[in-house]
């Protein structure tokens, strides 16, 4: 099984007050808890990404707590105020105890 | 019954004349169909044609080439589905069975009562078919051609060569390495088909190079069968296939480092591949272009009820090169519009009645041993355009059985369609 990857698109540059929107993708199955394995009749653990946030230079800008009803390779888009140059960090937990990160930088002016 | 050059002339002439009195000339003479390519859309109209009209149009099929390599189930083959054999057909039953007149020759353009080859020599007719399918709009990207795509990345979308090419280099890729399918911009030739390929191909590296990758690179935001490709991926390859689409690529795959194996995105993104397979965007075969019938734009306007062309009168296009309206460009659709377009030809050459017409088409795609999933729809002659009348797709949470018989299904397409056209 190949790594997962999580994908962020973040303007590089904005203006300080700018409104800019935050678009996030990650690669996961979602396995819900509910199916069976179809050959054995036992149902298959759940492993969900069940948590998102993204904080700008430590501060929490989004937060989302995910139910197994979300469907594989969840997306989530914000917008958030731009108030100074900084990065921003993105954190995906599973249920598996898996926790994807990654991080972007955004220039001012 | 052949016609001088001279006489052709004078008849194209008459027709302009008389404003389209084929049927009239129809009655002096054996009227003359020439049809402009021999795939699945240009082949089904010549013998569709020939085998109602037996004998009382003189059908002649300009094709370039002595076998035709079917596209669909070319990605079957990267997936060790299919023999690379079985993709090809030949011509023998259209010219021995069916009586039609099969020209080896490469057609540079049509009008005016004559399709001129390339050799300079011409072909009378009273009425064309053109059915060149695609070609590649390569002059929007930087750095990616017909010559690279032969060589280091092909693009493996007309079957041929550039498969048995894609094909080798996954075969030759090391355990661990990333396959990237870069696929184009709306509208282009069979819409889940780059989908298909990705399934396809992880399929084969699952069993036999299973640390390795399949990314899929897109323009677009959303994709043909999303949810139903998004859940066979996960189910039969997890982690394996990864799709970044067009809110993360900037819409675009504008630059190709074909040495380093790169796709450039439109956001300055840079991805790099062991095997890297481009689609780029594409347009109605040049021979459509060089005639005039596609205008302004990439594709031949057509008249929904006979797939005449709005722009050259008396030549018809179908299949691939045409502006589809609601269908999507595919096998089943250049098939389904050849037998509307066959009817109205027999019209317009024999005075035979024509009925409204009825377009079909369905999608299967497969996606791993024994899993199938499809789409289709069903479409009439709307106002300037097919028009899509109601449709069907497969469901997520299907059982084995549906899936395996959705691949059945697939497959017994494939023999009825190449019988069909071929037989």
């Amino acid at each position: 099984m190949a790594k997962i990857k999580p994908r962020v698109k973040v303007p590089k540059k904005a203006d300080i007050g700018e409104i800019i929107t935050i678009k996030t993708l990650i690669s996961h199955p979602m396995e819900s808890g509910q199916r069976k394995d179809k050959k054995t009749g036992e149902t298959i653990p759940r492993n969900i990404v069940n948590s998102f946030t993204a904080s700008f230079n430590g501060e929490p800008v989004f937060e989302a707590v995910v139910e197994p009803a979300v469907s594989a390779n969840p997306y989530f888009e914000f917008q958030m105020r731009v108030p100074a140059a900084g990065e921003m960090a993105f954190k995906w937990i599973a249920d598996d105890g898996e926790v994807y990160e990654t991080s972007k930088k955004i220039k001012v002016g | 019954m052949e016609f001088s050059r001279r006489q052709t002339m004078q008849i194209a002439a008459a027709v302009g004349a008389a404003a389209l009195s084929a049927p009239n000339i129809a009655r002096a003479a054996t009227p003359k169909l020439v049809v402009v390519g021999g795939g699945t859309g240009g082949a089904s109209v010549a013998k569709y044609v020939a085998a109602a009209a037996k004998g009382a149009v003189d059908v002649t099929l300009v094709e370039r080439n002595p076998l035709y390599m079917t596209c669909y189930f070319s990605n079957l083959y990267l997936g060790d589905h299919w023999d690379f054999d079985r993709l090809a057909h030949n011509y023998e039953a259209m010219k021995a069975v069916h009586g039609v007149n099969v020209v080896h020759a490469h057609a540079q353009s049509v009008g005016d009562g004559a399709v001129t080859l390339s050799d300079g020599s011409t072909l009378a007719y009273d009425r064309a078919v053109v059915a060149p399918g695609i070609d590649f709009k390569y002059e929007l990207y930087e750095g990616f051609d017909e010559e690279i795509a032969s060589t280091l990345v092909p693009h493996a979308y007309k079957s041929g060569n550039q498969l048995l090419l894609l094909k080798q280099q996954i075969m030759g890729m090391e355990d661990g390495g990333t396959v990237v399918i870069a696929t184009p911009p709306n509208p282009y030739r069979c819409p889940p088909g780059p989908y298909e390929r990705a399934s396809m191909i992880a399929g084969w590296l699952s069993k036999h190079k299973p640390a390795s990758k399949v990314l899929i690179l897109d323009p677009k935001s959303k994709h043909s069968k999303q949810g139903l490709f998004t859940e066979a991926w996960n189910r039969l390859y997890p982690g394996m296939v990864e799709w970044v689409g067009g809110d993360f690529t900037g819409g675009a795959l504008p630059v190709v480092d074909a040495k380093n194996r790169t796709v450039i995105t439109a956001d300055d993104e840079e991805f790099e591949a062991d095997v890297l397979n481009f689609i780029p965007a594409q347009k109605a075969g040049q021979i459509a272009i060089d005639s005039g019938l596609t205008g302004d734009g990439d594709w031949a306007s057509v008249d929904p009820m006979t797939l005449e062309s709005t722009l050259v009168p008396g030549v018809h296009v179908l299949g691939d090169a045409c502006a589809n309206g609601d269908m999507p460009k595919s096998g089943f659709s250049a098939n389904s519009q050849a037998k509307v377009c066959a009817q109205a030809v027999m019209a317009a050459m024999t005075g035979k009645k024509a009925f409204p017409p009825r377009f079909r088409n369905t999608c299967w795609s497969l996606v791993g041993d024994d899993y199938g999933i499809k789409v289709g729809a069903n479409y009439k002659a709307g106002d300037g355009k097919i028009e899509k009348t109601d449709g069907f797709i497969s469901q997520t949470n299907e059982d084995d059985a549906t899936h395996a018989a959705t691949a059945a299904e697939g497959f017994g397409w494939y023999e009825a369609m190449t019988s069909d056209i071929f037989g």
